[in-house]
């Protein structure tokens, strides 16, 4: 052998693993999908989609305007009365079976569209992403027919028309997080995907048709800003259900003030990811890993705010560079990578914007070596250290892989710091103290809390926020109550 | 087929089927080395089935208790799968059950009925895997500083007597809300309705329970019911039929390791209630303190 | 941990990388034979196997060391001679430990005098569960002081240890004591090198070389019985502990089955072809 024994391995690397795209076909444009049929817009106009990896525009896409809109909510309203509300529970839980068992047939095809359209890794999309959407239709389909059990006391019906409008960063699992709950509960629905990533939700309506859903139980409408607009405007809607930034999201309850229309948001979130100094501290730097690099930091939940105690930032600190080190930023499709693309210019955009505000506020900034592809949108894992509480990197969510570092001395100073927003979705806590999980937990305002954990999602666990992140739950028994009417 | 082997198809000869139960996962003949004969209503012979002895009973629990801790560990979703799955197998075959429905003598209106309604009572109880904790459990705002949440565990391994009326429901409206709630369980079907348990052996076979869960036995009443009452590694009995006089004898023997006893309607309301899942769970009740 | 590791395993290792790597895990592989039936003729065709691990192929490394009894040593020196594959011996009443200090030191110096290079001992599981870490301690102090130049394995036995923390414990407890190597297990018993036990003992030695700049090296052994394990072990030392300790000075797999495993997968990749036992020699 001519290398030595010392440098054997040096070298070694992980070459492509890239997974397969072509066992399925995508069309090149979709339209729109009303009263059970794709349809073009009215406008016929149609926009582009792209991958956010390389930039390359995967198909076109129905813009809808406000007649789509209007036709949509029409077809969903007739759904409603003559065929949805009549159908007994347990029927309604047999379409939602099939559904969910269509999205385990067709898992790899969603999960390879997922990557192309949005930019996460397909680890994610295949390992997460996916089989979640399914146990999301699973677990509601069980719903349909049991409801009364859910609200001991009261007579249980559904609420009529749903209008729900979904962000781009779980495309299909925001599909299953509204529309199961609310077909389960006996309503019709009208969706508006994210304009960045329509086209899992479009093959979700074929789906819908494979499973034979009934003619405007379900539809779609994809589209911009404006298509959603139109749709939360539209005086047929019984219900609206956004998930979205806290600022949209103002603006909607705002828009519905005068009308009794019911409103669940699902907002921003800054959440604080505390570590004691009695935490195992391998595990909880992969915590944070999780809480904020995976799926490229673009989380409402993300753990973006790191609370550390002071006696083992340096620890903390010094095993997060190496374990991020560790961490590939590629092609989303290569099975290796860790960290996508991001999933827009524009967000990428703004996400650089903040790292320049951070810098400037007069913050430290770290970043991985690692290599980026050049086409595409792309940001290296980043943290920030010397950071205060009043610096807009820690008051306002880049959602991007970047992380805000601040030490904490005693656990009161923690909590203090950890509800000092206006925000409360979620929150994290690391510790090997039984007695501490509990007094923290308990101490955090926020609607979901990981201990030892993080970025752990169910369908029978509620999941929803306190203060301007929102108001309602997803999932669970909880979940059900913003679809149903109790009397 | 008729007694004397003579097929009225003729030319080709039918291979016939055996009865076997279904026991740790294995369809085995019972090993006293008895059976049963069964007969239509009409008094036409059908076959033969096994006739289970304590022995059989004994080394049915041995492997239910095996397979209890895995099945205990399974997670919600798991269990609602299989069952899911159990509801898609009978599903398949349920032109096949209906036949067989009607040769021991339902009229073809009600073996339909019965095929789809324990295809429907499958999916029921699959549903409500991942929520009758959420149901049935609860936090409890205790006044000392404590965490205090209670939840649901399966009792272990449940022993159920099948009612004859209804000879494919009986059975499933027992297994259902049984292994839901995560106990492994042996049944006893008699009579014509064993031939109908045999054959949903084959469907849960089929279904990714994992062997043991499920075991199938057939037999006389008079023969096992005793044993299952008195037997000491058995936590629960569920019984449907049968008369007083039996009643009052299983519960005495249940007493000797303080089995839990449930009898259950013939009459066959209220199929869907997951207050039968209650029946076999026990309550645990956990504290932690709060504190910093 | 359970995280962690499955992310890990999640890596998909391909082509040119994947037989790099397969090559890689053969040059580290410690092939062992250790049974009470154990002959000289046996070992004599293991050391053959060693050198010689399959006719068809010019590029394979030779695996990086041979491990037997103290009694085998002799024969595996000479069976060995002129090739650089080390011979390691367990010792110290391997497997079970249960015998006085001063017979493991005996037992350990006649492996070395012997011609052992490299000792693989075993901690004594009733003094460490019993709390008396001291004498853990004490008792790889001196073996260690025994091997003279031979290099010094500490074998855990993690399978006994119970507790993820119990293994940190004893991989810190042998890494202060004087251990060149910590080694997961003596193969003899069930659960042996699991994942979760690999990467908690990764992860000692990642802290220790943070404090006191020593590289100590790592041997999961029993139950490593295919490619794809040994690459999963690759993709780990790679990640939590570096490239530097990708080479058979720092790591090394305890295994008899895995080479020919490996050989087949590095045959199908030159073939593309899936291969059968029947085509490998055994021995």
């Amino acid at each position: 052998m001519t290398k030595t024994s010392t440098t054997i391995g040096a070298d070694w690397g992980y070459a492509p693993a890239p997974e397969s795209a072509d066992h399925f076909q995508l069309k090149d444009h979709y339209g729109l999908f009303i009263g059970g049929k794709f349809v073009p817009a009215v406008s016929g106009k149609r926009f582009k989609t792209i991958n956010p990896a390389n930039e390359k525009v995967i198909a076109e896409v129905a813009d809808g305007g406000e007649k789509d809109v209007d036709k949509a909510v029409k077809a969903a309203r007739t759904a409603f009365d003559k065929v949805w509300r009549k159908m007994s529970g347990r029927e309604r839980g047999k379409y939602l079976y099939r559904i969910a068992r269509i999205i385990q047939e067709r898992a790899r095809e969603l999960a390879v569209v997922e990557s192309m359209d949005g930019g996460k890794p397909i680890r994610e999309s295949r390992d997460v992403d996916i089989p979640l959407a399914a146990a999301h239709f699973f677990y509601h389909a069980g719903w349909a027919d049991k409801l009364g059990y859910a609200f001991p006391g009261k007579s249980v019906s559904p609420i009529g028309v749903a209008g729900q409008i979904i962000p781009w960063n779980f495309p299909l699992l925001m599909v299953a997080w509204k529309v199961a709950p609310a077909l389960a509960c006996g309503n019709t629905v009208v969706l508006k995907p994210a304009e960045t990533t329509p086209l899992t939700a479009l093959l979700f309506a074929e789906i819908c048709q494979e499973a034979g859903l009934p003619e405007g139980v379900f539809n779609l409408v994809t589209g911009a800003g404006a298509t959603g607009a139109a749709l939360v405007n539209h005086p047929g809607l019984d219900k609206v259900a956004f998930t979205g930034s806290t600022e949209v999201g103002k603006a909607i309850q705002r828009s519905l003030a005068g009308r009794g229309t019911k409103l669940t948001l699902e907002l921003g979130g800054k959440a604080a990811h505390i570590i004691f100094e009695d935490a195992t501290i391998d595990q909880a730097v992969e915590g944070i890993i999780n809480g904020i690099y995976f799926n490229q930091g673009h989380v409402c939940c993300a753990g973006s705010r790191l609370l550390v105690q002071e006696s083992v930032e340096e620890e903390v600190v010094t095993k997060l560079k190496a374990r991020m080190e560790s961490l590939i930023v590629g092609d989303p499709l290569d099975k290796n990578t860790d960290i996508g693309a991001i999933n827009s210019k524009a967000q990428c955009d703004r996400i650089r914007d903040y790292l320049k505000i951070g810098e400037e506020e007069g913050a430290e900034l770290f970043q991985t070596q690692c290599s980026v592809p050049e086409k595409g949108y792309w940001i290296r894992p980043s943290f920030f250290t010397k950071v205060a509480q009043s610096h807009r990197i820690v008051q306002e969510e880049i959602f991007g892989p970047v992380l805000a570092i601040q030490t904490f001395r005693t656990l009161n100073e923690a909590l203090e710091k950890a509800n000092n927003t206006p925000y409360g979705l979620s929150g994290g806590v690391w510790t090997d103290k039984g007695a501490k999980i509990f007094k923290v937990t308990r101490g955090i305002r926020a609607g979901v809390i990981w201990a030892n954990t993080f970025n752990k999602f169910d369908p029978t666990s509620p999941f929803g926020g306190y203060k301007e992140s929102g108001y309602g739950r997803e999932g669970g028994r909880h979940g059900l109550r913003p679809y149903v009417e109790l009397s | 087929m008729s007694r004397n082997g003579t097929s009225g198809n003729h030319g080709r000869l039918d291979v016939r089927k055996t009865y076997k139960m279904l026991i740790g996962g294995s369809f085995v003949r019972s090993e006293s080395g008895r059976a049963l004969d069964v007969e239509a209503p009409g008094g036409k012979w059908l076959g033969h089935v096994c006739r289970a002895s304590r022995k059989d009973f004994r080394n049915a629990v041995v492997l239910a208790r095996k397979a209890a801790s895995g099945w205990a560990g399974a997670t919600a979703y798991l269990k609602g799968q299989i069952l899911y799955r159990a509801a898609e197998m009978l599903e398949g075959r349920a032109s096949g059950f209906r036949e067989v429905l009607q040769s021991i003598g339902l009229s073809s209106g009600a073996a339909k009925a019965e095929v789809s309604q324990a295809i429907d009572l499958l999916v029921y109880y699959a549903g409500w895997s991942d929520k009758y904790l959420q149901v049935f459990g609860a936090v409890n705002p205790v006044a000392t500083p404590h965490f205090n949440f209670s939840v649901t565990e399966p009792m272990g391994v449940v022993a159920y007597v099948a009612g004859e009326k209804r000879p494919l429901l009986d059975l499933v409206s027992g297994i259902a809300p049984i292994v839901v709630g995560g106990n492994a369980v042996i049944t006893l079907s008699t009579g014509r309705a064993a031939v109908a348990a045999m054959e949903l052996g084959e469907v849960l076979e089929t279904s990714d329970f994992p062997p043991g869960v499920i075991n199938l036995l057939c037999g006389l009443r008079e023969e096992l019911v005793g044993q299952m009452s008195s037997h000491m590694d058995v936590n629960a009995l569920v019984v449907q039929g049968g008369d007083e006089k039996e009643h009052t004898a299983s519960r005495e023997a249940c007493s000797l390791n303080l089995k839990r006893y449930f009898l259950r309607d013939t009459a066959g309301q209220g199929d869907e209630d997951p207050y039968r899942i209650l029946d076999t769970v026990e309550i645990k009740t956990t504290w932690h303190p709060v504190g910093g | 941990m359970r995280e962690r590791v499955a992310r890990l395993a999640t890596r998909s290792i391909k082509k040119s990388s994947k037989v790099e790597g397969l090559k890689l895990a053969l040059s580290m592989v410690d092939l062992t034979t250790l049974e009470g039936a154990d002959t000289p003729g046996r070992v004599r065709q293991l050391c053959t196997k060693a050198v010689h691990l399959h006719s068809g192929r010019k590029d394979l490394p030779m695996v990086a060391a041979v491990c037997v009894y103290p009694t085998m040593v002799r024969v595996a020196r000479e069976a060995l001679k002129g090739t650089p594959i080390k011979v390691a011996a367990v010792a110290t009443a391997f497997p079970s430990g249960m015998n006085p200090l001063a017979v493991k030191l005996e037992d350990t110096r006649y492996a070395v005098a012997e011609g052992a290079h490299e000792i693989d001992m075993v901690i004594s599981r009733g003094d460490f569960l019993r709390g008396d870490y001291v004498r853990v301690a004490d008792e790889i102090a001196e073996v260690k002081k025994a091997c003279g130049e031979a290099h010094l394995k500490v074998i855990l036995e993690t399978g006994e240890l119970g507790t993820l923390d119990r293994v940190r414990l004893a991989s810190d407890i042998a890494m202060e004591a004087g251990a060149d190597f910590i080694k997961t297990s003596t193969g003899k018993i069930q659960p042996a090198a699991t994942p979760e036990v690999v990467l908690v003992m990764l992860q000692a030695i990642s802290d220790f070389y943070r404090k006191t700049g020593k590289k100590i090296g790592m041997k999961p052994a029993g139950g490593i019985a295919n490619a794809k394990a040994a690459l999963n072990l690759l993709v780990m030392v790679r990640e939590v502990l570096g490239p530097d300790w990708l080479n058979p000075d720092l790591f090394r797999i305890g295994a008899s089955k895995l080479p020919n495993d490996i050989l087949m997968q590095l045959e199908k990749e030159r073939t593309g072809v899936y291969q059968g036992g029947d085509y490998f020699s055994n021995d």
